[in-house]
């Protein structure tokens, strides 16, 4: 299972071992570079010219001519600058930090280059980490780093040595600024436009040195976004926004249960709404082609279906809570990691602390619904869609449609929120299937109810923690029994084979950073009749929340502080000491609160980073949770960019606490029972504290950040909570938990809304 | 049914059905994509835009009750002195991440500006509670709200 994409369990030696096999055989990203000797635009990919890599409004005729390096960069004769990245924008930032990777070496500035989204091709793009075309996991930057920068600095090498040959001078005696090269004696020298058709025969260096830290101007500065322009005006263009000529606009209902087909559709009553077009039936779904969205909406509410449910007509939550549980007393452990006896230790120990936790299914609802351009034509097809694997959805397409891969032209496009949802084709499949049955561009969106009910989910797990203390009460036992779906077995197109593990199921806990004597993580297998996927944070907010909030068990039932109790473990692990012992000292830790309130700490160590965060939370009379302040320590190791480190602890605790508080999704009569913002609500403005982040400068390599602050966000509330009331909670979401007389309905404000 | 609108200070009449929400007569009529779907039932903002200065929720106001009032969307909010404000204090402080949502939460504060102009933080609770963002981009929100109040 070496290939596996197992998203958050890549150390850094991996990560270092990958990029040196690339540096040394050419794999993976380093393909991208080494394609550098070839002459022309089109040999870096099956798209010929940059119309095919971007958006399609650059247009620089058909063949691209001028120095096109590899996969990432193009510079033309007139001195544009574009860099194409392998890696899909969808809020996390990775545009920019990717293109800083490149600019700094090739020495050009941000402000002179234009970022454009990387055409399906595996051979070019292909994530050295992941092993294929995909964005997730947080590990872009940990991929990039070097195959990123060797690319610029190759491209800078070969337009130094053209500038060279043409002012017969020592290639060591120039040197490349913003897009020239100069004699720095003289000043005089060539743009790099002016250099292009000689760079592009020039050989392609076999030693490429990398700029040492020391000389980074742009790596580890909070540059600017190079895309938050078009984002503040209402120019950037979404996949949702595309309009291509002659577009019809289609929405769809799927089978509200899962597994359910289309028996039966009356269409009568659609047709007749001004605006409805076509009415295209699949297996499990049925679609309403309209000249506007609103036509096709209210084609599809006037549609009589009738559903074979199929065999989960009858699911409900209650069902598959008590499979959990059934499952984790009488199912097949398969071993995650094991350390020493845990058992034995257990058996001997002076005092033993045990805990169930229970965590439900997650929706991802990111804000852009799920939408799908497509236009199949007699010789192909194009898609415009953003999606995080471009070639995966590229090939399902293609099957689908019954095409070579070659003549389906998929245009990723930045992406309205991902969280993992978009790392599935589903819906792209669905659109293949209604888009081969017309011969006009369709525009597919699902309604915001569909992007809920027919989502792939964060599994629900049910898990039993225990630990052995000794008389001292130092733990000398530590087990965690994970009870739930495979996501990776969801995920690998063959499938996870049975008793094997799954490397996300125990991420998080079976590398849980504190030297327990002995330790014994296992997982037992229970997949739901429920579609699951990857949910930001991966395994570790899963994994982390139930760690994390049972070691404040421990600490109690140790009678001990809870940072001081975890630092006592933490002595083989300085980066993890020191990032929980930084946000203690900024939160204020151990100092004087008012009733009812409490700080919560959470640490992890995942994807290469640690992080640690101090809440402070407050619960009223009523029972309703307040949010006071959150303090985060990062240390991710080499930094990119600041600001997006921040910005991502920020949204990533947001979107943990909206889950935290608020979410799960729920089954009654086999149909899921949440559908829009009013029944699977998120955090709101009024609700959100400030967030304090502090980076700890590193030279260790590049950890991810995207999935961080959502790991820490549960255990960091629960935790809070805890100590503001002494109510331990074991079971998510917190609405669903009496704290009081709390009522678990909305927030405040949520209908304050002009309409 | 024909309705003349006014949108972005230019005149447009639109043929479409009297119950259209005004969202969907802007994204798929008139062609401005700004202007975000996000939930359908005014709960989470992305389709705020302005009338007569207000900010309303487009996807559940039919394009019949909209009258003779000035339409401002996205695209052209830059073009008053608060929505200049708010769209810089934005990239100041780089509020943006996946950006779907911004539209209506630069459209909501845009309101909030120009009727309170020294904002409170209760007052951009009041305001700003109806925009979700799913990348939780609300502490830069709020300080840029007040980086705008200030300019």
């Amino acid at each position: 299972m070496t290939k596996t994409p197992a998203f958050g369990l890549v150390d850094a030696a991996r990560t270092a071992a990958i990029s040196r096999r690339q540096a040394l055989m050419g794999g993976g990203m380093m393909l991208a570079f080494l394609a550098v000797g070839r002459r022309k635009a089109h040999a870096a990919g099956e798209e010929p010219s940059l119309r095919a890599i971007g958006d399609g409004t650059i247009d620089t005729g058909d063949a691209f001519e001028g120095f096109a390096p590899g996969g990432f960069i193009r510079i033309g004769r007139d001195n544009a600058i574009h860099l194409i990245v392998p890696n899909v924008e969808m809020g996390q930032g990775i545009y920019t930090a990717e293109a800083m990777l490149i600019a700094e070496e090739l020495e050009v500035g941000l402000d002179q280059v234009t970022v454009l989204a990387a055409p399906p091709n595996e051979e070019l793009y292909k994530q050295p980490i992941l092993q294929s075309q995909t964005t997730g996991g947080s590990t872009s930057i940990r991929g990039a780093f070097e195959p990123l920068r060797q690319a610029g600095a190759a491209a800078r090498m070969m337009l130094i040595a053209a500038a060279a040959e043409r002012m017969k001078a020592p290639a060591g005696s120039l040197r490349a600024e913003r897009g020239r090269v100069i004699d720095p004696a003289t000043g005089e020298g060539f743009s790099y436009g002016e250099l292009v058709d000689d760079a592009a025969k020039m050989p392609v260096p076999q030693d490429v040195p990398l700029k040492p830290k020391a000389d980074w101007r742009l790596i580890g500065t909070p540059a600017r976004r190079v895309e938050s322009a078009g984002k503040v005006n209402g120019t950037a263009t979404f996949g949702i926004d595309i309009k291509v000529e002659g577009m019809k606009v289609a929405t769809v209902k799927a089978s509200p249960t899962v597994g359910g087909k289309l028996k039966r559709v009356d269409d009568t009553a659609a047709r007749a709404i001004p605006g409805v077009v076509d009415v295209i039936r699949i297996e499990n779904a049925v679609a309403v082609v309209g000249d506007h969205f609103w036509a096709a909406n209210q084609g599809l509410q006037a549609l009589d279906i009738e559903w074979d449910p199929g065999e989960n007509a009858g699911l409900d939550t209650a069902a598959l809570r008590q499979a959990l549980a059934t499952a984790s007393q009488s199912g097949t452990p398969i071993l995650g990691r094991q350390e020493g006896d845990a058992a034995a230790a257990m058996a001997g120990a002076a005092r033993r602390v045990e805990a169930t936790y229970e965590l439900p299914f997650l929706a991802h609802a990111a804000l852009e619904p799920i939408n799908t351009t497509i236009h199949v034509t007699e010789d192909g097809c194009d898609i415009w869609v953003g999606t995080q694997v471009p070639t995966a959805a590229q090939k399902v397409a293609a099957d689908r449609l019954g095409l070579p891969l070659d003549k389906v032209r998929l245009h990723n496009q930045v992406i309205g929120g991902g969280f993992g949802r978009r790392l599935v084709a589903d819906s792209i499949e669905q659109a293949a299937l209604i888009g081969k049955q017309v011969r006009y561009p369709v525009k597919i969106i699902w309604t915001r109810e569909e992007d809920i009910t027919q989502d792939l989910y964060r599994p629900a797990y049910y898990d039993r923690i225990s630990a052995g203390l000794d008389q001292n009460n130092r733990p000398v036992a530590f087990m965690d029994r994970i009870t739930g779906g495979s996501v990776l077995g969801a995920y690998l197109p063959g499938g996870l084979p049975e008793g094997t593990i799954d490397s996300d199921a125990i991420e998080g806990a079976a590398d849980t950073p504190y030297g327990f004597p002995t330790l014994l993580v296992d997982w037992i297998r229970a997949d739901p009749p429920v579609p699951v996927t990857w949910w930001r944070g991966v395994g570790p907010t899963h994994n982390v929340f139930v760690v994390e909030s049972f070691m404040d068990e421990l600490a109690e039932a140790a009678g001990e502080d809870p940072v001081d109790f975890r630092m006592s473990l933490l002595k083989e692990k300085p980066r993890a000491a020191a990032v929980l012992r930084l946000a203690a000292e900024r939160s204020g830790w151990g100092g004087d609160l008012p009733p009812r309130h409490g700080r919560g700490v959470s640490l992890h160590g995942a994807f290469g980073s640690f992080v640690a965060v101090v809440l402070e939370a407050s619960v009223g009379e009523d029972g309703a949770v307040k949010l006071h302040r959150a303090v985060a320590a990062v240390d991710c190791g080499m930094v990119v960019n600041p600001d997006t480190v921040k910005a991502q602890i920020e949204g990533g605790l947001v979107f943990g606490l909206s889950a935290a508080l608020y979410n799960g999704i729920t089954f009654a009569n086999g149909q899921v029972e949440q559908s829009n913002f009013d029944t699977y609500p998120q955090m709101r403005i009024n609700e959100v504290p400030p967030i304090e982040v502090h980076i700890i400068e590193s030279d260790a390599a590049p950890g991810g950040i995207g999935e961080t602050g959502t790991v820490s966000a549960a255990p960091s509330l629960v935790n809070a909570i805890f100590q503001a009331t002494g109510k331990r909670i074991r079971t998510l979401p917190l609405s669903g938990v009496d704290l009081g007389e709390r009522d678990a309905g909305l927030p405040p404000r949520r209908d304050r809304v002009p309409a | 049914m024909k309705f003349d609108l006014t949108i972005n200070g230019e005149a447009r009449q639109v043929d479409v059905p009297e119950d259209m929400p005004l969202l969907w007569v802007l994204r798929d009529v008139v062609g401005l994509t700004g202007t975000k779907f996000g939930c359908g039932i005014a709960q989470c903002g992305a389709c705020t835009v302005h009338l007569d200065g207000e900010a309303i929720r487009s996807c559940v106001t039919p394009v019949s009750a909209v009258g003779a009032g000035a339409i401002t969307t996205i695209e052209a909010v830059g073009g008053t002195p608060e929505g200049r404000k708010v769209q810089d204090a934005w990239l100041t402080l780089e509020v943006v991440q996946c950006g779907y949502c911004q539209s209506g939460q630069i459209m909501s504060a845009t309101a909030l500006l120009k009727a309170t102009p020294k904002p409170t933080d209760a007052d951009i609770d009041d305001a700003m509670a109806g925009n979700i963002c799913r990348c939780g981009t609300y502490p830069r929100i709020r300080a840029a709200i007040k980086t705008a109040a200030e300019a």
